[in-house]
């Protein structure tokens, strides 16, 4: 699309647009904290200073998506279809590893036409604590693994805190402020940080 | 076709750019260039220019530099704001600065800025716009202050406040709504600080300082950062690596010695150049 003004004959129609976005999740023993910078950039430039990326989907289970903003608020409200129809048949809502095989299943219907989307589904099991990247129909890239970090709500909220403040050091898309949530059996915690805003 | 004299780099640049897309329809990549993504503006007052740019250097989507320094220093009386690619402009600015004090020396006069302008488009339009320099030039000479801004295919425009780069747009809509005749010095430091504010936060190419620099009949004052409009988050954590995170297996300390010492001056009046 950027060789439009030289001959719009050969330009190329993409139906995809990266709207950026940086998402960070750290597991602990009985504890997930999942963030996401709030700045949603376009190519013009930024479109909202004040969009979060991550999606509440149960009480305990939320999904961070990340990529082409068209794709990911698609993928969502599909996904959202589908727990609900579940939540009806089965009067109780679907577990965080039911729910990232269906993000996963999801995903790969798109195989051929991809969902330009980076998840990451994170939430509480009866088994303790997850984060679960379903599968990536594209881009294509080796299965992603987080470690269960070590003990200590206050040790991932300063890594997360100190790793959003790098990347929006460096990345041009990241900035503006970052919203952390963390996921206890209690329930979801929500903060704010602020960030650079250039 | 003979290409004349102007040949400032060692081999044709035509043929550089056949061996490139050769290069490329091989299936080998032209490497990102370093861009300045920029915002760079120039606005002239009462009693002289007054040039400013942010300080952001991008490769795509990462950012290289921080603080990198876009007001390049052309003459005493004349300074250059660059936007496009970075070693064009740094090289660019760099050439034009000793080809100017080359002039400086051959008429034994101060430079005219409408000099460099000529110059710099010169050069431009014979690259065809290969050169990726966009600048915004600016000085005082003894017709007065003067400001240009010169596209890098070789057109220049002149006007009492110029604004060049990727955030020139968010730049130029301070200018329009604020700019007037005969502003002193402070509203236009003001002025300049706002327009590279508005690139700073609406470009996202542009970031981190406002640099700025003053021209008058006096001299020039270079200052950076003038205005540090963003600062890096106060990270909770650190993350120095203690001593023993890399294993010292053995060590040997060798004492220099010392076997003697001697003083010798050397003064510039007595030996000269071996021009032999």
């Amino acid at each position: 699309m950027g060789e439009y003004g030289r001959d719009p004959r050969k330009c190329h129609f993409s139906p995809y647009a990266d709207n950026g976005g940086t998402t960070i999740a750290i597991a602990g023993d009985d504890f997930v904290m999942v963030g996401s910078d709030s700045r949603l950039a376009g190519r013009a430039g930024i479109l909202s200073r004040n969009q979060t990326k991550v999606f509440p989907l149960t009480a305990n289970t939320m999904i961070a998506s990340t990529g082409c903003w068209a794709d990911v608020l698609s993928l969502n409200k599909d996904l959202q279809a589908k727990l609900t129809l579940y939540s009806q048949e089965h009067h109780d809502e679907m577990n965080t590893s039911a729910v990232a095989q269906l993000v996963s299943t999801l995903l790969y219907w798109r195989r051929f036409f991809p969902y330009y989307v980076s998840n990451m589904v994170v939430g509480l099991d009866e088994d303790g604590c997850n984060i679960r990247p379903p599968f990536k129909a594209y881009p294509p890239t080796a299965p992603l693994h987080f470690l269960n970090a070590p003990r200590g709500a206050a040790l991932a909220h300063q890594l997360m805190h100190d790793a959003f403040i790098s990347a929006a050091e460096r990345d041009v898309n990241t900035g503006d402020s970052c919203i952390l949530y963390t996921i206890t059996k209690d329930g979801v915690a929500e903060e704010q940080i602020k960030l650079r805003r250039d | 076709m003979h290409f004349s004299s102007g040949s400032l780099a060692g081999g044709s640049w035509r043929e550089n750019i056949v061996t490139n897309n050769a290069l490329v329809s091989r299936g080998i990549p032209m490497p990102a260039s370093m861009k300045t993504g920029t915002t760079i503006v120039g606005v002239i007052y009462k009693d002289g220019v007054v040039l400013g740019a942010d300080t952001r250097a991008t490769c795509g989507d990462l950012i290289a530099d921080k603080n990198c320094s876009k007001i390049h220093y052309l003459q005493p009386n004349m300074y250059c704001c660059g936007a496009g690619t970075s070693a064009d402009l740094e090289l660019t600015t760099q050439l034009m600065a000793s080809q100017l004090e080359l002039h400086r020396l051959n008429t034994g006069r101060q430079v005219l800025v409408k000099t460099a302008n000529r110059m710099l488009k010169q050069m431009l339009f014979r690259y065809q716009g290969y050169v990726g320099a966009a600048l915004v030039l600016g000085g005082v000479d003894k017709h007065g202050p003067a400001l240009y801004s010169i596209h890098p295919h070789g057109s220049s425009d002149a006007g009492p406040y110029q604004v060049m780069g990727s955030g020139s747009l968010a730049a130029m809509s301070v200018f329009e709504t604020r700019w007037k005749p005969d502003l002193d010095l402070e509203e236009a430091k003001q002025m300049v600080r706002d327009a590279i504010a508005a690139g700073i936060f609406n470009d996202l190419y542009s970031g981190s300082n406002v640099d700025l620099c003053i021209i008058t009949r006096d001299g020039a004052t270079h200052i950076r950062p003038y205005d540090v409009a963003n600062v890096k988050g106060k990270r909770l954590g650190k993350y120095d690596f203690k001593r023993g995170t890399t294993a010292v297996i053995s060590s040997v300390v060798r004492p220099i010695e010392i076997v003697s010492e001697s003083v010798k001056k050397i003064t510039t009046t007595e030996e000269s150049m071996d021009t032999a």
